[in-house]
Order: C-alpha cells, then sequence, then structure tokens
C-alpha cells in the first residue's frame, strides 16, 4: 500500500477543487471497493477524497419518484419504510448486497460508479429506468454504464444521487455467487408506469444489459409462461471457473421468471 | 458422574478468553525492538532463478537485510524435510527433492518462498520486497495429479516422471483372483478435490536470538512445538534443542496445517541472528496462506469392487494418484499411504484389497495432512463404491452394509488394521430410525410435487485415531515416535497443574483435560490449569493431530495421576497412623477403611510438602509425577452419516434438508465439546462436497483460487441443525476407553452428499464439488432425453 493524502471536503465544490488538483485522485465514499483495491496494491492514488463529508444521504419518495442521495449506505436503503412500499424490488436489492458490514458501509454511489460487472444495483439504474445526478448534470441510467468497470462519468465528476421513477411493479431475483455473493447472474424485472417492461441482467455480462425478446413479450402478457422460451446467447457472457456463459444463459431465463412471478 | 468430571457438559474454560478478545495469538505478541519480514515469493509456477538483485530493496528506507538461498546455505542451514519414508514397490526409496527455506536456482509453485526482507516496519519491509528484482527463465509446468507423470517440465532432479513414490499395499494376486469369481463389478473414477485448510488465524511467527546466552526462541503456531523444535534443531541444524525454545501460545486453528514446519518460521529465527538478534516477525497475509499453507487431499483415483450374486464383497482394487504438490511437506507421504490405503477395508468384511499409490510432484502448493488425513479420501471411495454397488445391484444401500459389515472383533484387515472394538450395526440402526429411512419414499413423492428432486446418501465411516503406537508407526517409515507425555504437579494447597505435551488449537484441552483431573481427584476444574505449547515449560511431547490428544494424551495424564494417587495414598497412610492398605481414596478425599479418619486431597497434598509427618528417607517430599504413555493399537471411531438433499433442478442448488451423525467415539468426555467438533467437522465436509475446490489454472499455473473471492467456505446458511446422536463400544486399548471425534465428521460428509445428490439426480457420479453450475451439467443429459 502506497501512502496517499486524505481529504474530507464539505462541499462538492471543493471535492472537485481538489480533484482536479490532485496527482491521481480518487473519490471515496463508502470504501468498501476502493479501500480493498488499495490494500492489494491494484491501486495506489496520491490523494483520496472522502466524499462523507458532503452529507449527500437519505432516500425520497416523492409523488412517483424515489430520490436516493448517492451517499446512502446499502443497509439505510433497505430499511427505508418510504421504498419498501414505493419500490420493494429496490429495497430488496440493497439488501441482499454483500454482507452487513458491507451494506453499513458501501453506498449506492459508490457501487455504481465502480460499475463491477457483478454489482447489484446496475440491474436497477437500468430496469427502473433511473436517472443519475451529478454535480454537471443527470444522465440517463441507460447511458450510464458503458462497459466493464466503466461508466459515463468524467474523472472529476460526482455523482449527488439517483432518481428512480415508480414502477407499477417490480422485482429482483439474484443468484448469488457463493464465495464473494456478488451477483453471478440478477435479473431485475419491471413495468413501468407507461406499461412498458424492463427487463436488466447483472452479472452475467461484461456490463448490464437489458433483454428486448423479453420485454417485447412480458409487454403482450406478464407471466413467467411469457418468457419461458426466451433465450439469451450464451456467445456474449462470461464464463469463469464459478460458471460457465451456457449456465449464466440459462439462468438469466430461470431468474427472470422468477422475477416476473414475484413482482408487485 | 461429577459436575465437572467426565461426561459433564461443561463449557469451555478457555471461551473467556477467547471471545472477549484475550486470546493471545503469535501475532499479538510484540518483543522490544521486534523487526518485520516480508517474502518475496514466486510468480510463476515453475522457473529458474537466473538472478536476485537484491540492491535496491537493501538501500529502502528501514530495511535491516535482504536474504536469499545462497545467505542461508553460507550458514549452513539445512532444508525443510519430509519425516515419513516411503519406499517403492521396487523397494527404492521415496524421490526428496530438495527443500531448500529460501529457493535456490529454481521454483517451483507460484507463491514458493524466494528472498526474504527484513526491516524496522511491515509495511517498509512489504514496500521493499516490491524492489528486489528476480529475473526468472520459465520453465514448462504441470498442476494436475494425473498428468504429472507424462508431463513436459520434470519438477525434481530426482524424481523422473515427477514419480515420488510408486507404492503397493495387499495381495494382487488374491485380489486379481477373487475379481475373476465376481458375479458383479462396481467401477468408480474419483478426484477427491483439493481443498485450502483456512484456519482462521492465518499463520505467523517471531523468531528472536539472544546474542548474550546464544540461545533462539521461536514463537509459533504450531500444532506440535516439540517436534518443531526437533526438526529445527537436528535437520536445519540452527541450534542445538537446549538453545531453542519452541513457543506455540494460542493457535486459531490448524486441522492438520500448523503440523509442519515451515520455511518462513526457520527463516524468522536465523534471520534474527542475522540482524543481530532483534526478533523477526512475520505474519502471513491471507493471500499467502492461500498460496502457501500445505492444501490437502488432490487424489485421482480408479476404484473397482467385486461382489458375490448377493451382494457380499469380495475384494477391492484400488489405483490413485496423490499431488505432493512441489515438494513434500513434513508428513505428506504418509497421508495417500499409511493413513489412506490402510482404511481401505471400511467397516466392512473385505477378504482381499490392493492398492497402488503413485504420488507426483505438480508445481502447486505442497499438499499434506488436512483434517482426517488420507482417511476421509479412503472414506470417499470406500462409501461412494458401496452405494454404487447397491445401485446397480438394485440392493437397497442400508441392507447392502449391513450384509457385508465386519461383526466380529478383533478383525484383522487385509490392509494392516486391526479393528478392535465396534458395532456398526447399532449406529446404522440408530441413524435409520432418527433419518426416518421408511419416510423417505413419501417425502421424496412429496418434494417431487414442489419440483424438486430429493436424494438419499448413507456414509459408514472409519478411521484409524489415537496415533499411534510407536514400533508400529516406526516400522511403518515413521521418523519419529507416537507416544505422549503428561506431567502432572499438585500444589501445596491443593490446586492441579497438568503440562501435557498434547496442543491445543481449539479443542477445547484446558476444559477436557481438567475434567478427567476432576473426575480422577475430586478437585473442581477451576482448580485446574493446563499447560500446554511451550519447550521450556512442558517435558517432550508430540503435540496433537489425528485425534489423539484424547486417545494418548488423556492416557499419559490418567497414567500420572494413578502415580499422584499412589504416592498420596502413601503420605495419607502415615499421616493418618494407618497401613497403606487400608487407605481409599474416593470423591476427592482419603478415609481409613472402618474408622472415621479422613483427610480431604489439599490436605494430603500440604502435608506431602511440608513434609513434617512422614519420614522423608521413605517417601520424598512433595506431590509430581509423570508419565509417557504409548498406545498399544490406533482407536477405530466409526459411525454412520445420512444426508438427505433437496436439488432445484431449474438451478442446480443443492440444499441439505436434513442430516443425521451417528458416532460412536468410545467413552465421550465432554459431549458438548464432542458435538461442537462433530458440527465443525460435517461443515467442513459439507465444504469440500459441495462449495470448496482448490483451483489453479493449467494453462498459467496461477492459483484462480486464491481469496474468498473465488474459493467457496460453506456458511451458517449451506447447513441445517444437524441431529446427532452416539453409540459407544469403549475402546479396549486405553483405560478410559476413548476413540477420539475431531476428525470423523470431514471424514463422513463428503460421501454422504454426493451419496445423496446422484440419489436425486439419477447419475452414477459427479465431481465435487458438487456446485450449482456440476449439478445443473449433471441434469442437462437426462432433460434432454426426456424432451
Ligand atoms: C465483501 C464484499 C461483498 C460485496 N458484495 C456485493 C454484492 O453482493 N453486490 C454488490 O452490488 N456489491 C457488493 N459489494 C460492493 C459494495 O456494494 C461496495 O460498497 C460498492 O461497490 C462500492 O461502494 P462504496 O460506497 O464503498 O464505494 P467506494 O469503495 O468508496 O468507491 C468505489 C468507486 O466509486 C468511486 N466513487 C465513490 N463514490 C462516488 C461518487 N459519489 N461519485 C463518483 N465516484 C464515486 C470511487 O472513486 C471508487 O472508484 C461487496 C463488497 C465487499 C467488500
Amino acid at each position: 500500500m502506497e501512502n496517499f493524502t486524505y481529504h474530507r471536503p464539505h462541499h462538492a465544490t471543493d471535492a472537485v477543487k481538489l480533484m482536479k488538483a490532485a496527482k491521481d485522485g480518487k473519490f471515496m465514499s463508502g470504501g468498501m471497493t476502493l479501500l480493498p483495491a488499495i490494500k492489494h496494491g491494484l491501486a495506489s492514488p496520491s490523494d483520496i477524497i472522502d466524499l462523507g463529508g458532503l452529507k449527500h444521504a437519505g432516500v425520497a419518495v416523492s409523488g412517483s419518484v424515489v430520490t436516493i442521495k448517492a451517499g446512502t449506505t446499502h443497509a439505510a436503503v433497505a430499511d427505508d419504510a418510504g421504498l419498501k412500499k414505493a419500490i420493494p424490488g429496490l429495497s430488496k436489492l440493497a439488501g441482499g448486497i454483500g454482507d452487513p458490514h458491507v451494506r453499513n458501509c458501501g453506498t449506492i454511489g459508490g457501487s455504481i460508479a465502480n460499475a463491477d460487472p457483478a454489482a447489484d444495483y446496475p440491474a436497477a439504474v437500468v430496469g427502473l429506468a433511473a436517472t443519475v445526478h451529478t454535480d454537471q448534470r443527470k444522465i440517463a441510467g441507460d447511458k450510464f454504464f458503458t462497459g466493464m468497470f466503466e461508466t459515463a462519468l468524467k474523472p472529476d465528476e460526482i455523482i449527488t444521487a439517483v432518481e428512480f421513477p415508480m414502477p407499477k411493479r417490480s422485482a429482483y431475483v439474484k443468484f448469488p455467487n457463493p464465495a464473494s455473493l456478488y451477483a453471478m447472474v440478477g435479473v431485475f424485472v419491471a413495468e413501468l408506469a407507461d406499461g412498458s417492461v424492463r427487463v436488466a441482467v447483472t452479472g452475467a455480462g461484461p456490463s448490464v444489459f437489458r433483454v428486448p425478446d423479453m420485454e417485447k413479450a412480458l409487454e403482450k402478457g406478464f407471466s413467467p409462461d411469457s418468457i419461458s422460451g426466451v433465450t439469451v446467447k450464451a456467445d456474449d457472457l462470461n464464463s469463469d471457473i464459478h460458471a460457465s456463459s451456457a449456465y449464466r444463459a440459462h439462468l438469466v431465463n430461470v431468474l427472470a421468471r422468477r422475477a416476473v412471478e414475484q413482482a408487485k | 458422574m461429577s459436575e465437572t468430571g467426565i461426561g459433564a457438559r461443561v463449557k469451555r474454560k478457555e471461551d473467556h478468553r477467547f471471545i472477549t478478545g484475550k486470546g493471545r495469538y503469535t501475532d499479538d505478541i510484540n518483543l522490544k525492538g521486534q523487526v518485520y519480514a516480508y517474502f518475496v515469493r514466486s510468480p510463476h509456477a515453475h522457473a529458474e532463478i537466473k538472478s536476485i538483485n537484491t540492491a535496491k530493496a537493501a538501500k529502502a528506507p528501514g530495511v535491516l537485510g535482504v536474504f536469499k538461498g545462497e545467505d542461508v546455505a553460507e550458514d549452513k542451514i539445512g532444508g525443510l524435510i519430509c519425516g515419513w519414508m516411503i519406499h517403492s514397490k521396487d523397494g527404492s526409496p521415496m524421490k526428496a527433492g530438495p527443500h531448500p527455506i529460501l529457493a535456490v536456482g529454481k521454483v517451483r509453485y507460484v507463491g514458493d518462498h524466494v528472498a526474504v526482507v527484513v526491516a524496522e516496519t511491515r509495511e517498509q519491509a512489504k514496500a521493499a520486497a516490491a524492489l528486489v528484482e528476480v529475473q526468472y527463465g520459465v520453465l514448462p509446468h504441470n498442476v494436475d495429479a494425473a498428468k504429472a507423470k507424462s508431463a513436459k517440465g520434470q519438477v525434481h532432479e530426482v524424481a523422473p516422471n515427477n514419480l515420488v513414490f510408486n507404492w503397493s499395499l495387499g495381495d494382487e494376486a488374491a485380489t486379481d483372483a477373487a475379481f475373476k469369481k465376481a458375479a458383479h463389478v462396481t467401477r468408480l473414477e474419483i478426484v477427491n478435490n483439493r481443498l485450502i485448510p483456512n484456519a482462521m488465524e492465518p499463520r505467523a511467527a517471531i523468531g528472536s536470538y539472544d546474542t548474550g546466552d546464544d540461545h533462539y526462541t521461536l514463537y509459533t503456531t504450531s500444532q506440535n512445538p516439540h517436534v518443531a523444535r526437533l526438526v529445527i534443531s537436528a535437520f536445519h541444524g540452527l541450534a542445538p534443542e537446549h538453545k531453542l525454545r519452541v513457543i506455540a501460545p494460542d493457535v486459531g486453528g490448524g486441522f492438520g496445517s500448523k503440523i509442519f514446519i515451515y520455511a518462513e518460521e526457520v527463516v524468522c529465527l536465523w534471520a534474527s541472528k542475522r540482524v543481530g538478534g532483534r526478533p523477526v516477525k512475520w505474519t502471513a497475509e491471507r493471500t499467502e496462506s492461500f498460496l502457501a499453507d500445505a492444501h490437502g487431499r488432490d487424489h485421482v483415483t480408479h476404484a473397482e469392487l467385486a461382489m458375490d450374486k448377493d451382494g457380499k464383497i469380495l475384494a477391492m482394487k484400488v489405483n490413485t494418484i496423490a499431488s505432493m504438490g512441489a515438494y513434500l511437506s513434513t508428513f505428506a507421504s504418509c497421508v495417500p499411504t499409511y493413513l489412506y490405503a490402510t482404511l481401505l477395508s471400511g467397516q466392512y468384511n473385505i477378504p482381499s484389497i490392493y492398492a497402488e499409490v503413485d504420488a507426483v510432484y505438480t508445481n502447486t502448493a505442497p499438499v499434506d495432512a488436512y483434517r482426517g488425513a488420507g482417511r476421509p479420501e479412503a472414506t470417499y471411495v470406500v462409501e461412494r463404491l458401496v452405494e454404487t454397488a447397491a445401485r446397480e445391484m438394485r440392493i437397497d444401500p442400508a441392507e447392502f452394509r449391513r450384509r457385508n459389515f465386519i461383526t466380529s472383533f478383533p478383525h484383522q484387515t487385509p490392509v494392516i488394521m486391526c479393528y478392535d472394538a465396534g458395532d456398526y450395526n447399532a449406529s446404522l440402526t440408530k441413524a435409520l430410525e432418527l433419518a426416518d429411512y421408511k419416510g423417505f419414499p413419501a417425502r421424496k413423492a412429496e418434494a417431487a410435487k414442489r419440483g424438486k428432486l430429493r436424494g438419499i446418501g448413507f456414509s459408514n465411516y472409519i478411521e484409524a485415531c489415537g496415533i499411534a503406537p510407536s514400533a508400529a508407526v516406526g516400522s511403518l517409515g515413521a521418523g519419529v515416535g507416537l507416544w505422549e507425555s503428561a506431567e502432572v504437579r499438585v500444589n501445596p494447597v491443593g490446586t492441579v497443574e497438568i503440562l501435557t505435551g498434547s496442543h491445543s488449537h481449539g479443542q477445547g484441552h484446558e476444559t477436557t483435560f481438567a475434567q478427567l483431573v476432576s473426575d480422577r481427584l475430586g478437585v473442581s476444574i477451576d482448580n485446574v490449569s493446563i499447560v500446554h505449547g511451550d519447550t521450556d515449560k512442558v517435558q517432550f511431547g508430540m503435540g496433537t493431530y489425528g485425534s489423539r490428544s484424547g486417545a494418548v494424551g488423556m492416557t499419559a495424564i490418567a497414567k500420572a495421576l494413578d502415580k499422584i494417587e499412589a504416592k498420596a495414598k502413601k503420605v495419607a497412610a502415615h499421616v493418618m497412623e494407618a497401613a497403606e492398605g487400608d487407605v481409599e481414596f474416593k470423591d476427592g478425599s482419603f478415609s481409613v477403611k472402618g474408622t472415621d479418619k479422613k483427610m480431604a486431597f489439599g490436605e494430603v497434598a500440604l502435608a506431602a510438602y511440608v513434609a513434617h509427618k512422614f519420614p522423608t528417607s521413605e517417601i520424598e517430599p512433595g506431590l509430581k509425577e509423570s508419565a509417557f504413555h504409548d498406545p498399544t493399537n490406533f482407536t477405530f471411531p466409526a459411525g454412520c452419516h445420512i444426508c438427505e438433499v433437496e436439488i432445484d433442478p431449474d438451478t442446480g442448488v443443492t440444499q441439505i434438508a436434513n442430516w443425521v451423525a451417528v458416532d460412536d467415539f468410545g467413552s465421550v468426555i465432554n459431549p458438548m465439546i464432542v458435538e461442537g467438533q462433530v458440527h465443525g467437522g460435517i461443515v467442513q465436509g459439507v465444504g469440500q462436497a459441495l462449495t470448496e475446490g482448490c483451483v489453479y489454472d493449467s494453462g498459467s499455473g496461477q492459483l484462480l483460487t486464491g481469496s474468498y473471492m473465488d474459493y467457496c467456505m460453506p456458511r451458517a446458511a449451506d447447513v441445517p441443525s444437524f441431529k446427532l446422536a452416539f453409540t459407544e463400544t469403549k475402546c479396549p486399548s486405553n483405560p478410559l476407553g476413548m476413540k477420539g471425534c475431531g476428525e470423523a465428521g470431514a471424514i463422513a460428509a463428503p460421501a454422504a452428499v454426493i451419496n445423496a445428490i446422484t440419489d436425486a439426480v439419477g447419475v452414477k457420479d459427479l465431481p465435487m464439488p458438487a456446485t450449482s453450475q456440476v449439478v445443473w451439467n449433471a441434469l442437462q443429459p437426462m432433460k434432454k432425453a426426456a424432451e
């Protein structure tokens, strides 16, 4: 582990200034991803700019929109009573991330900024057609994740909140990697307010993706049977010691059906 | 039974210390002037070391020294040894390649210890280690046991075809003849998956050289500190035994992996002298534990079982390739031989058995004893064969076992072991009852309605514990005897200190050993302390592994207690002015037959030390005795585990629905501790069966399962609440009748799980760990056939 300079600004503008001034700065929220990376020598930033001082935390349900500030921990999201009613699928997703330690430190902003292909939140951001708010602009959920560990964020851009439109019904079903408990495959299914359906898959590919054939089938009839024959191609999916791409492709279908069944 | 005596469910005395964070582990100890070691490890599976440039590292901040193999050689420090000689079938000795404590000329696995940096702080040592420049010439490698003999690269010069030995046991001709008469032969190709031990406490060491006395002290995470001292003294040649003290304080789990003498601890000791006597500490990072702790299992086996038309077993034939990793670890060679093939008779009357074992080098971490050591591998072979044979012959698997059980004792198997006592029918019958075996078809049908596949599997394991009679192991190649020692010190006020050569690293000796004393002397366990793990305090002892601390270690204590009682009676007789033969000892007090004269144990102890009231010319003052116990036989714990699983055919996920374990451990000192051992053992075995598998990448030789992100330890949610019960046949070879319980669960569990899964899925075999992917794969051909 290399030495670094630690900062804890109180305003986003200061955070950005610090970042611009740093040789190789990194924002930090919960540190659950960043700190292990530093300890393993996979990242060695010159400066750590802790966003904890920005007090970007809290879940707000208003009208047809749920806004979760970037610094809200997974545990706080999972425990929020308003969210449990508004988008139970999202609440359950947050409660199923990692373990209690991780949920008490890790944040939604850190999670989506990191864009781990096996992270859970990306499925909800895309599956619910959410909008990512930053200190500079708003980014549509569909445009946010650009690849494995890659996002549309600029290096000095700070996520401030994620805005989720309330769906008619939704559910998230995760098949955890038995060792890491990250998603080996996770499927978020939502019927949005306008009646359109989204099926977003995480863990299976290099980055979160939608399954248009399933979405179309479900728009015709929102039932598990509508998609029992709709498969995703294994060729583009991840394959590792835990799961082959064929197995992952199969799980996408199983989990999607289960999510449709559980959607509320 | 007294409140704290034998058989009582006493809460563990040591747990207060452990759960309040007051345990004193090696890494908790900090000596004055202590500095830190960090190891440079090989990034390659197999490579020639062309050069090591330490110049930059040596100049880095805080660095006191950077050492490599040449420096070790300069001081004539010997390499690591394997303490059990195995001879091949052709009579030739095993091919032990050199294993220097810092690599010389070559590295042989990813994680091999190449050089060491000693610096003021851990961070400085680590940072400087990154500056050591090693030039490697990469050589062809092989990580696969099955391919070792034909691999391109040769791991050790002394071992052509990477063959360490080709060993056999049993009568080949008789076995072949029996197979010719068979009505049915069952065949299986079995892989016993490689495991990484994962003790909660990573290995650690502090080596400290005292320049004043020319004396060394080693704090280390060891299961057997005296053996470590002996080896470091006799083979590494660091210092004679009286100039070397080895302390293994609280040790946080071993499972075998801390039996062995490792390079790092020897390096810390040696380096301490090199840096002018400053104590050198090393604590493994978890990544190092994955890379460089001795791994377990890793067998590839072809096994055959011959039956007559009624399902009576006629003979067994087993051919195993056992990976030893890149070097022979301390006891590696006895694991796939005398701890494995000698148990192939299982609980069954098998007239002839022939086993052949090829031990091979691969470019992987050394493989050695891991909870069960050879016996889980044997049980897996036997119980998979038996279950498969029963299914193939359409005989109920319980009935098949019954037909073949050994029922009279002693029973001499064709593979060395002589079983002394057991009742295999009793444990099977009880297990069938507890598992409601009769109700299984109904449960299966009910599960099918829910779309689930339900299966049931047995494992009737046997193990050889209480390791071991010294002459017997000596004749089989062991470099040491396997007796145990004890000293009982009664203090003047009647409290008792037990010094034992056993070592506790989670087993609860501070409680169970005290229970024995409480039972025998009538003192409360609060008045008994157990001293272990320090060669300066405790007489030579052999340590803890192979479920030996009860059967061997406690027997030594019991023998010393006999002597204490005899001496105390003499003292009591004098003080009470009675004939020695009239003194009785019961419930902690001495009384004179036919009178109301009585002395409490504490009073007699005081009298022994005050020494006013007896002639010290006839009876020496004091009350302290010692004993060494060498067992006359192994002990043979056995039992029946029944596992019931439910599989989700959509995902391949296996859920363990029910688990029954009926074990015969002989007499039980503390049922709560024994149950804990069984629970832990089963979970470890379930880990092997369902989640744990060490994977090296064949292309790169890298360890792919090098962290908890990829190596899956079982969690509480992976197992149900176990139903445990005991049957009891006393062990005739020790006075307490104990057999040992530490490894049973890990030995029994894998076969029970895989037998249950293969039953549910309807396949002959599938590999461990049977992850959801593996089970799902197994289901696909059937799904296709059904379509
Ligand atoms: C044991 C373990 C298990 C886990 N299991 C799961 C799981 O099951 N599912 C899952 O989804 N995740 C899992 N995680 C990851 C967890 O959710 C992390 O908390 C999350 O990925 C990162 O959040 P963080 O707040 O800790 O971010 P940090 O570690 O602080 O930062 C992560 C990255 O995001 C950047 N960043 C942080 N905040 C912002 C911001 N506001 N704006 C811009 N960039 C920012 C940082 O610069 C850094 O590059 C697990 C982690 C661990 C350690």
